[in-house]
């Protein structure tokens, strides 16, 4: 068979599994639900001209259908956990009841080095608990006091967040205006975020509230750092959260190529490096949907640019490192090749170990809002397929830019239900899915080799060079563990 | 360069390789971090009596504190019931949170959905929400039961479940006899154990209203809220099955929360029966495992005629021995020779090893019934629980703590702390240190910030594997926390006496 028919029986087989998970489903949610699956189509004349593989159309970014098993969080998962929680030596209440922030203790990873409980906070839990009585009678009193004790048992905290979980924004306290005082009284930074779980629709709109957050309460205020000397050469990697040293298997190479990393957000980053933010040359984004809100906004107010990478496995990191280097001299040029010529026995040496015990496999990917797509050159990079994508809480530009990554025929499903992605991965029977938590352990239990996309199964950096290592090594321990021929007891295969 | 494709190192070890650790060392430049004499200075004054004043004269903030919101009771809960789908009314992130936590404690699969209300809703309320959720959950996932809690977005606003759920019959979401039970679960009252309690009073409200009770023989059993539950409840079947009694169990999690792997992933498995849930009305019993989970539903069972006791997580000799004079009370049905033999076994277990647990002082935290039983079994060993501490614990257990301490010689000078949270234990491990923690994953911090082992036998442990699968409950449960707590102090010994020509004449063979 070539290989064209059978990206021919692919796509028939996906257009298939989509018609039968929609047959699933009650009328109305039946309506809603077909307008997030698709096939990828082949891209049209100005798409490919672009260099696109593919388009990928669905829609995205709106209400999820109740009672289906979405897999999506909240705005506050996308203010706390995922823009501020990693700020280190800031304070971040969870305000409200004692839940969200007990569910998302310490449970993203992100790496920083710091005295826990003295200089830095990010693996703690500090909430304001509320009770009955802070419902009928509202918080804002208890939040003063809360900031008051916060200054008192924590000096050395830089600032603190109010991060808002549901109840605050239907009670009608002013947090704002609580900040406010208290910036005043302690001449802290005090940043509130209305990032209530009900606003949006996913985690997406937490992220742009917390931006708008840095933008209002971090940047508008007096310059703190009007001596900090900047050279031509100063970044700020936007967008990278250290998930198990991440941004710092990034940041190795963005100066071993020449640049000063000045800031970086949000992973192992303090308050400090929020706030110069503005003096840097050139912002590096690396989670797009995260926090291009607030890059566009140092663009348009403090004339910074910013450009988009990946570095997630070599072709990308090569392309992106030379990318960057376009916007420098000819020092960072150089320099970017040296990094790229330094690293490419061990590309070699990687792929020339991992490729045959990988190459052919097919991976099913949902994640969040950007390593759907950034994640699929490192698979390709070691010989292996993405079938199936899609992400929790992506936008149109996000299914645009997929396109670029996937091919043809690729199954494409939008905030994917649990149902339809149980359905999808039993008729496509992929060699490795990459997901989270909550599809981990269904996914396994089918026998299908698995991969948590969001934390790293625990492991980590998977960017840069060291990180391509570590990803090629976890993805072949995930899929050729002996587990996965014992499933069936011996006297059952025969039948 | 530190990567080699030959021994390919993670972050724990590549980051401290010398690379690493000079470009770390140049970022801490650009920081603005403190000093790092400061840092010192600030560190150990955290520590000392005048901190451990301020952190108790506390009112507002709550810093590390070790309990959760009611919604994941009542999802737990759920799952122990055959067929059932949780369904809780209100954000969905919330929802995914639950499941999240769950899983990484039973590492297991963790269903429940979500009626996803958006800022419309907040304006209008959830009814579409809950009428076309409804309709799709029953359709997708073919549960037997729907059960229905809420998050607190739904509590702040106020719907009303009960006509929710009558008018999204009505509508034709699901059947008409379609078993919908619910509770309201508002997160800013109580805790996860609340939560249970109010989701199966729920549960058995839904089977039990109206129904006139004839009594039988047999006896209910509600485990209660248990990171253990897997291993612990097939105990206590065991136990129940050596003494030849008739009973149920209320919420039966142990093979929805372990399900094998054998390519078919089973997103229900096992659970009390509905069948059951409705005929337990008749028991001439309802037995609680843990008080504090079950203080609605006991009364509601009371309330038929039925007779209750509660306990408080039967761990260790004599909380054992109750249980099983009571059931044996209840039923007339002796205690079989087996289980004394077993009984017998754990003593001689403990005999041997007394010498290692005599005097040990311990720090204790967790839901307040496991605190209690942990603490009695520590008493029975020699051992001193110093503090003892539970976020979700009253003024009434506090009480009921002192009296244990006062039970024993070994309690004097022990203290129960209810309402305090994991930064007040921080400022007691530091200023009256113990030998041993007892908690769970969380105090792995403890752990690191006041050099106290840690030894982990509460919900949740995310960092250490597969313990729940084995039981704590009952006298073989209580020979495996032995051996945990024995593991502990031998490992310690070790690697304190491990330093050769320094410390190693201790390094004993045989202790
Ligand atoms: S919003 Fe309320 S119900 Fe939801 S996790 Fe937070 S505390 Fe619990
Ligand atoms: S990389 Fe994905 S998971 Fe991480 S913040 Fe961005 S969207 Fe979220």
């Amino acid at each position: 068979m070539s290989l064209d028919e059978e990206d021919n029986n692919d796509r028939e087989l996906h257009a298939r599994l989509i018609a039968e998970v929609l047959e699933a489903y009650p009328d109305k949610a039946k309506k809603r639900r077909q307008k997030h699956l698709a096939v990828a189509k082949a891209p049209d004349a100005e798409e490919k001209a672009e260099g696109g593989l593919s388009e990928c159309d669905v829609k995205s970014n709106v209400k999820s259908v109740p009672g289906v098993m979405t897999i999506r969080g909240c705005a506050y998962a996308g203010s706390k956990g995922v823009v501020w929680g990693p700020v280190k030596d800031m304070v971040h209440i969870s305000h409200g009841p004692v839940g969200c922030g007990q569910y998302s203790w310490s449970q993203r990873r992100n790496y920083y080095i710091g005295n826990t409980g003295v200089d830095s906070f990010v693996t703690m839990q500090f909430t304001s608990d509320f009770q009955e009585r802070d419902i009928v009678f509202g918080g804002d009193k208890k939040l003063e006091k809360i900031v008051d004790e916060i200054n008192e048992l924590f000096p050395l905290a830089k600032g603190i967040s109010i991060q808002s979980e549901c109840p605050i924004g239907l009670i009608g306290d002013d947090i704002e205006a609580v900040a406010k005082k208290k910036k005043q009284e302690s001449g802290k930074t005090i940043v509130p975020v209305r990032c209530e779980g009900f606003r949006g629709v996913s985690q997406s709109l937490g992220h742009h509230i917390a931006n708008d957050a840095i933008r209002d309460w971090v940047f508008d205020k007096n310059d703190n750092h009007a001596d900090f000397e900047t050279t031509p050469y100063d970044v700020n990697v936007i967008g990278d959260y250290n998930i198990g040293g991440d941004a710092w298997s990034s940041r190795i190479l963005l100066e071993e190529m020449g640049l000063r990393v000045v800031g970086n957000w949000s992973g192992d980053a303090t308050l400090a490096e929020i706030e110069r933010a503005p003096k840097a040359k050139l912002n590096l984004i690396h989670c797009y949907r995260s926090m291009n809100y607030i890059c566009r906004h140092m663009e348009e107010k403090y004339n910074v640019p910013w450009i988009e990478y990946n570095f997630f496995g070599p072709s990308q990191i090569a392309a992106s490192l030379r990318a960057i280097a376009e916007r420098f001299d000819d020092r960072i040029k150089e320099g970017a090749e040296r990094v790229i010529a330094k690293y490419q026995p061990l590309v070699d040496a990687v792929i020339e170990k991992f490729r045959p015990r990988l190459a052919g496999k097919k991976v099913m990917l949902y994640v969040g809002g950007l390593r759907p797509r950034h994640v699929v050159n490192a698979y390709h990079d070691l010989g292996m397929e993405i079938t199936g994508t899609g992400y929790e809480f992506g936008h149109n530009d996000d299914y645009q830019r997929t396109g670029h990554y996937v091919k043809e025929g690729t199954l494409i499903y939008d905030d994917v239900t649990g149902y339809e992605l149980e359905r999808f991965i039993e008729g496509m029977r992929p060699d490795l899915v990459g997901s989270g938590i909550k599809e981990k352990y269904p996914v396994q239990k089918m026998g299908i080799p698995f991969r948590q996309m969001h934390s790293w199964d625990y492991s980590g950096p998977y960017h840069g060079y060291d990180g391509f290592a570590i990803f090629a090594r976890d993805m072949d321990l995930a899929i050729n563990n002996p587990v996965w021929g014992m499933f069936k007891a011996p006297w059952k295969s025969a039948a | 360069m530190p990567q080699n494709v030959d021994k390919i190192l993670d972050h724990a070890p590549l980051f401290r390789e010398p690379e690493y650790k000079q470009m770390l060392a140049e970022k801490a430049k650009l920081e603005n971090m403190p000093s790092a004499e400061t840092v010192t200075q600030i560190a150990d004054w955290t520590k000392s009596w005048e901190y451990r004043e301020k952190n108790f004269a506390r009112e507002s903030l709550s810093v590390n504190p070790a309990k959760a919101c009611q919604p994941l009771g009542a999802v737990f809960v759920s799952a122990g019931f055959e067929r059932t789908m949780s369904f809780v009314h209100g954000s969905q992130g919330c929802v995914a949170y639950y499941r999240s936590h769950l899983s990484r404690h039973f590492k297991e699969p963790s269903s429940a959905v979500s009626s996803s209300m958006t800022e419309d809703a907040a304006v209008f309320g959830g009814l579409n929400n809950m009428v076309d959720g409804l309709a799709n959950t029953y359709k997708l996932y073919d549960p037997k039961m729907i059960a229905v809690s809420t998050t607190c977005m739904a509590e702040v606003i106020g719907d009303d479940l009960h006509s929710f759920i009558n008018t999204a019959k009505l509508k034709g979401s699901v059947p008409e006899t379609f078993d919908v039970p619910f509770a309201h679960t508002p997160a800013f009252v109580g805790s996860h154990v609340t939560g249970y309690d109010n989701m199966l009073k729920g549960i058995l409200e839904h089977f039990w209203k109206g129904q006139t009770r004839t009594p039988d023989t047999s006896i209910n059993i509600i485990p209660g809220f248990d990171g253990f539950a897997v291993g612990n409840n097939r105990e206590l079947k065991r136990v129940l099955g050596l003494m030849g009694v008739k009973y149920t169990i209320l919420s039966d999690v142990s093979d929805q929360f372990d399900t094998p792997s054998d390519g078919e992933f089973r997103m229900f498995d096992g659970g009390t029966s509905l069948e059951a849930a409705r005929e337990a009305v008749n028991a001439r019993a309802t037995l609680s495992l843990q008080e504090y989970c079950t203080p609605k539903t006991l009364e509601y069972a009371e309330s038929f005629g039925q007779e209750t006791a509660s306990f408080h997580y039967p761990l260790g000799v004599q909380a054992t021995d109750e249980l099983l004079q009571k059931i044996s009370e209840l039923t007339g049905k002796p205690v079989p020779q087996e289980l004394e033999l077993e009984r017998g076994r754990l003593i001689d277990a403990m005999a041997d090893s007394q010498s290692w647990l005599h005097g040990k002082t311990y720090a204790i935290y967790g839901d307040p019934d496991f605190v209690y039983g942990m603490a009695r079994f520590i008493l029975e060993t020699g051992g001193e629980p110093k503090h003892c501490l539970a976020t979700n614990g009253t003024k009434a257990w506090e009480e009921q703590m002192q009296e244990l301490f006062a039970s024993s010689p070994f309690g004097a000078g022990c203290k129960a702390w209810g309402g305090r949270d994991l930064w007040h234990m921080r400022s007691l491990l530091a200023t009256e240190s113990v030998d041993l923690l007892i908690g769970n994953s969380y105090g792995k911090y403890l752990e690191r910030d006041t050099d106290t082992p840690l030894i982990r036998l509460m919900f949740p442990i995310f960092d250490r594997h597969h313990h729940h699968r084995f039981p704590v409950w009952g006298y073989q449960g209580g020979l495996r926390v032995l051996v945990t707590l024995l593991d502990k102090i031998f490992d310690k010994l070790d690697a304190d006496t491990i330093d050769p020509g320094v410390t190693d004449y201790s390094f004993d063979l045989t202790r």
